[in-house]
Formats: structure tokens, C-alpha cells, sequence
């Protein structure tokens, strides 16, 4: 008989998290330990092997943390998580288990500033060498291949830029180039996306986002789909015998959740950006009415959207869902139950021009909150250009989607109304 | 019969003891070597068969399956596709239960075979792997077992 396949709401309840074996608690117990005791020599040396799985030290794997890491895998339909203390860890856990110093790495020039400076800064001090190329053009991303490319990154939905990515279309140019195709689909929560089920290989999270929902806990994760043939002689990182785990052979050893092994017990063993037990309890609370809140984000910024549309005070609002929007027919495709909470608008220029209007909308708004962070409950409201995208120059900022007068919404759960209403006081307020 | 779900995978699991473990390598980092390792740390009784070596894990090995002079419940494969239709002839004649194939290890003239003498067939699966994914352990490594249940873990 062939096993059930649950809806996504219950997974989003129940992967990854049985009643605890030693006491029946039915809640997720916070294993708030270091270190986990052996049985015997014999098995703590089986579990040094990796002969037998278990708990060693909570910098490579933790029940709590093993509860969560389950239960993103279950709800992106992938084979193997690893979590990690953010999202920014989580991605460069998975690229750092694909790229050595050496290698390359082809990416959207649309990523998020804090990706961007990742992978364009550090990288480059690792030997790893990232080409930025236009993200809505797969010949671009084809173009850019090297003998020495190891993956292509993408997001499902770029931030600010809103733009959505063609995730069949990069993953035939990487499949093409025997290379995964990494998806960042934070933006998008497998609510409204799952990449793999398009041919993305690896999905990144910040979990932090809409997974958390409630804009209290840090966390990061890495999904593998399970499919990607490592053995095509791209990657001898995962078929020949393991320096930095004694000899062991990743992919033959452990199959399809191979890379996740070889992300857990080389990559994240040896770098520790490991998610605390407490921050993986409270991430998972949150991931329990997911399929709740999603619904809600995507209906009130559709409706913020037509609002901001219609408004005088506003120049331009950016919304993958608004018809005539370029991104519509892909948003179509690949985001059916919408478009997730977040859009852009441009405040009209009254005194001092867009840049200036745009501040005194941000300072005059009442309760929309004015801070660096997308995927709340609550309405978060930000100026991209002075903020999260300060550090680049005025040039990078325009190839990351970034113009001075842009306003970021991240559209909460508040009675739609009331959204609304201070959207319109502060607009009013903007044009003095 | 073809077992490839939970509940079918969790009988075979619990209700066999003996397994013989065809192609087990002695060298500690083989595939082989870690799933038999595995088994036996978790109260399997395994026995080794293969003609190169003599002891394998602490047990006696046997060159072949119907050599073995007790009992055996499970006739674990870590051979080729092609070397599967014989080996179930084998697994038949010793009057095994179940003929288990291990990852990438398909046969389908092998669970045939098996399947009119009444054994259990399972393919393309890790006899380690899905012990840890159904009886615990796997979730660990954050693998999605597709295990969903309000009952305690064993």
C-alpha cells in the first residue's frame, strides 16, 4: 500500500516531529544541551564513523534543531535540511560545499545587498570568484559558464527589485553545465513556491522571514532535493574519499542526502554557524500557522498594491501580481497563490524630489514599522537607498533594482484598513 | 510481494533478526561495512557473505548464502543487478524471507523469483537507511522521513 501523502498544512504541523520518545510531550521538548552522552567507546567511535546516526555535539546536529530542519525539508518536498544560525550562514553553507578556492560561481545581479556583498566581498578573499549577470536572462547566466562554475544562485522573488525568477529556465542552463542551480526562496516560503519542483537542486532560506513570521528569531536553512547527480564528475568533493572527514565518501555513502552529509560534517562542523535549539523551538511555532498567514500577506498586498496604484501621491507601485507588471506572467507560473507581502512604490516628488518625499513618508507613518527586516506579522516599512542597500554605490544600487525615492513595504497581518489608512496620513504628510 | 512502504518496511524491520549481508567489505569506510556495522549495533544478527575473507565485523563469513548452516531471515544484497537473479535463487533455496537490494540495486527477474516463492522483495533501498528513517535516527540528520504519527517514538 503506498504510503499518504499529506497536505501541505499538515506537514506544516506535524514533519519532522513525533512525540518525544523518553516523556510522550507533544510539544517540541528544547534540547538546550551542548553535548550528548555515548553509550559506550564503541559508540561513540560508530558514531565518529558516521556507522550509526545520532546526537554527538549540538554544533553538528541537535534534536530541537533536526525537528525543524525536517520539517522545511518535508514542506520544500526535499530529501535533507540543514539549518544554520541565519540566512546568510545557511547560503553560504551550501555554496561553500560546492566552491573551493578556485572555483566560480554565476549569480542574479538582483540578490539582496547583504548576498550580494557575501558573495561579490568575501568570496572573492576565499578564491571564489562569483560573475553578476542580468537575472531575468538565462543566455546571460548560460554565457557566463566556466570550466570552473560550480553552481548557479538565484532567488525566487528578488529583493527589492521584486523580480521573479525563471526557475525551469536557469535550471536547464546549470543541468546543461552539469552544476545544481541554488535557489534562494525566502521571499516566497514554500507556501507559495517550492524551486524544486521546477529542477532547483538546493533551496535557501532565511527562516528569520515569513517561515518564522514573527520577526523574533534568527535562522538560516539549506534544503538538497535528493536529485542532482554528484557523480558526474563535477564535483570529486562528494565521490572521492573525504579529507575532512576521514576518508569518507559522501555520495556513495550516503546517496541522496549526500550533500547534506557533506554540508554537515565538513562544512558547518568546520565553520559553526550552527542554529541555537531555542531559536529553532520559536522558528517552528511560527512555521505551524504558515499556511495561514501566507494567504493573508498575499491578499492585503495585492489590495495595498491597487490602493498605492490609484494613489496621487505616488509615482510608480512595483507588485509581481499587478497586471501590466513585467513580472506578471512568471509570477503566474511560478507564484499561483500570489505574490507574497512585499512590494515597492515610488513617493511623488514634491519639495526636495522623490529621495525626500520618500523620507518624510517614512518618518510620518504611525504604526508601520521603520526598520531593516521583511516577512513580519507586523507592516514594516524601510528606504532601501539610505538602509539595506547604503553600501553600495548609487551605480550597484540601480543594477540591484534599488532607485532613491524607493519605499519597501513588507505587508503584515493588521486589519487591512488600518494599513491603509496610515499608508494614506503619511503619503499626505510626504507632499507637504 | 514488492514492499516499498512505510508499514511494509517497518514489519520486515521488526519482525526479522538474521540477516545476511552479501558483498560485505571488511574495510571500515565501504558502504557495506557501515550498514552491516549499523544493523549489528542495533540488535541485528549479522552474517557475512563473501568469498574473499574469512571474518568480517566479529562474525564468521560464508562464501555463499547456502552455506550458511543456520537460519536466515533477510538476504541483504551489496552485489550487481546482473549477479541478482541467482543470488534470489539462493536467498529461495535457503529459505530466506525477505530478499532485500540495496541503493542503485534493481532486479526485476531477481523479485520474480523471490516473490513466486513467497519472499519479500524490496529494491533500491538502504537496509540502514530506512531503519534509521522509520525507527528513528535518520531524522537526526535532518532527512525528511515522510514519517508522520502522534504515537511515541520506539
Amino acid at each position: 500500500m503506498a504510503d499518504r501523502r499529506f497536505g501541505f498544512d499538515t506537514l506544516c504541523l506535524h514533519a519532522g516531529q513525533i512525540p518525544d520518545a523518553a516523556t510522550g510531550a507533544r510539544a517540541l521538548p528544547i534540547y538546550q544541551t551542548t553535548s550528548f552522552v555515548f553509550d559506550s567507546a564503541d559508540h561513540a567511535a560508530s558514531l565518529f564513523n558516521l556507522q550509526t546516526f545520532g546526537n554527538v555535539y549540538s554544533r553538528i546536529s541537535n534534536p530541537t534543531v533536526a525537528a525543524l530542519e525536517e520539517r522545511v525539508a518535508a514542506l520544500e518536498g526535499g530529501r535533507a535540511a540543514i539549518a544554520a544560525a541565519t540566512g546568510m550562514a545557511a547560503q553560504m553553507i551550501a555554496l561553500l560545499t560546492l566552491a573551493r578556492n578556485g572555483d566560480h560561481i554565476v549569480a542574479a545581479r538582483t540578490l539582496y545587498g547583504g548576498t550580494y556583498s557575501q558573495l561579490a566581498i568575501t568570496f572573492a578573499q576565499f578564491g571564489i570568484d562569483v560573475t553578476f549577470v542580468d537575472a531575468d536572462d538565462p543566455a546571460a547566466f548560460r554565457a557566463a559558464l566556466k570550466p570552473t562554475t560550480k553552481a548557479l544562485y538565484a532567488e525566487t522573488i528578488g529583493n527589492p527589485q521584486l523580480n521573479v525568477c525563471d526557475i525551469a529556465a536557469l535550471a536547464d542552463v546549470a543541468h546543461g553545465a552539469g552544476v545544481p542551480l541554488v535557489v534562494d526562496s525566502t521571499l516566497a516560503s514554500p507556501y507559495l513556491c517550492r524551486p524544486l519542483e521546477h529542477g532547483a537542486d538546493i533551496v535557501v532560506h532565511s527562516v528569520t522571514k515569513y517561515l518564522g513570521g514573527h520577526g523574533t528569531t534568527m535562522g538560516g536553512i539549506v534544503v538538497e532535493s535528493g536529485k542532482f547527480p554528484w557523480d558526474n564528475g563535477n564535483f570529486p568533493q562528494m565521490t572521492e574519499p573525504s579529507r575532512g572527514y576521514h576518508g569518507v565518501r559522501f555520495y556513495e555513502t550516503f546517496g541522496d542526502f549526500g550533500f547534506t552529509m557533506k554540508a554537515r560534517m565538513e562544512t558547518m562542523r568546520t565553520l559553526g554557524p550552527t542554529l541555537a535549539p531555542l531559536s529553532a523551538f520559536l522558528l517552528l511555532q511560527g512555521i505551524e500557522t504558515l499556511h495561514l498567514r501566507m494567504p493573508r500577506h498575499c491578499e492585503s498586498a495585492l489590495a495595498v498594491a491597487r490602493h498605492l496604484a490609484a494613489h496621487p501621491a505616488v509615482e510608480w507601485v512595483n507588485y509581481p501580481l499587478l497586471p501590466g507588471n513585467r513580472y506578471e506572467p512568471l509570477a503566474r507560473r511560478y507564484l499561483p497563490r500570489g505574490a507574497g507581502g512585499i512590494l515597492t512604490f515610488g513617493v511623488r516628488g514634491g519639495k526636495g524630489g522623490g529621495a525626500k518625499a520618500g523620507e518624510r513618508f517614512i518618518e510620518a507613518v504611525q504604526f508601520l514599522s521603520h526598520l531593516a527586516n521583511v516577512g513580519d506579522a507586523k507592516t514594516l516599512v524601510i528606504h532601501p537607498a539610505s538602509t539595506t542597500h547604503r553600501q553600495l554605490t548609487e551605480d550597484e544600487q540601480r543594477a540591484a533594482g534599488v532607485t532613491p525615492a524607493m519605499i519597501r513595504l513588507s505587508v503584515g497581518l493588521e486589519t487591512l484598513d488600518d494599513i491603509l489608512w496610515d499608508l494614506d496620513q503619511a503619503l499626505e504628510k510626504s507632499q507637504r | 510481494m514488492a514492499i516499498d512502504d512505510i508499514a511494509g518496511l517497518r514489519r520486515i524491520l521488526t519482525q526479522s533478526r538474521v540477516v545476511a549481508v552479501v558483498g560485505l567489505s571488511a574495510h571500515w569506510h565501504r558502504p557495506s561495512y557501515f550498514a552491516a556495522k549499523y544493523l549489528q549495533e542495533h540488535g541485528y544478527r549479522v552474517i557475512p557473505v563473501n568469498p574473499n575473507y574469512t571474518e568480517v565485523l566479529g562474525e564468521k563469513c560464508y562464501p555463499s548464502v547456502t552455506a550458511i548452516p543456520e537460519r536466515v531471515d533477510i538476504v541483504d544484497c551489496f552485489r550487481k543487478p546482473e549477479e541478482m537473479p541467482a543470488l534470489a535463487r539462493e536467498a529461495v533455496a535457503k529459505g530466506a524471507k525477505v530478499l532485500w537490494m540495496q541503493l542503485g540495486i534493481r532486479s526485476s527477474e531477481a523479485a520474480r523469483i523471490a516473490a513466486e516463492a513467497g519472499q519479500d522483495v524490496v529494491e533500491n533501498r538502504c537496509m540502514k537507511i530506512e531503519h534509521a528513517r522509520i525507527m528513528g535516527g535518520l531524522h537526526w540528520a535532518g532527512v525528511n522521513t515522510g514519517v508522520i504519527s502522534a504515537r511515541r517514538s520506539a
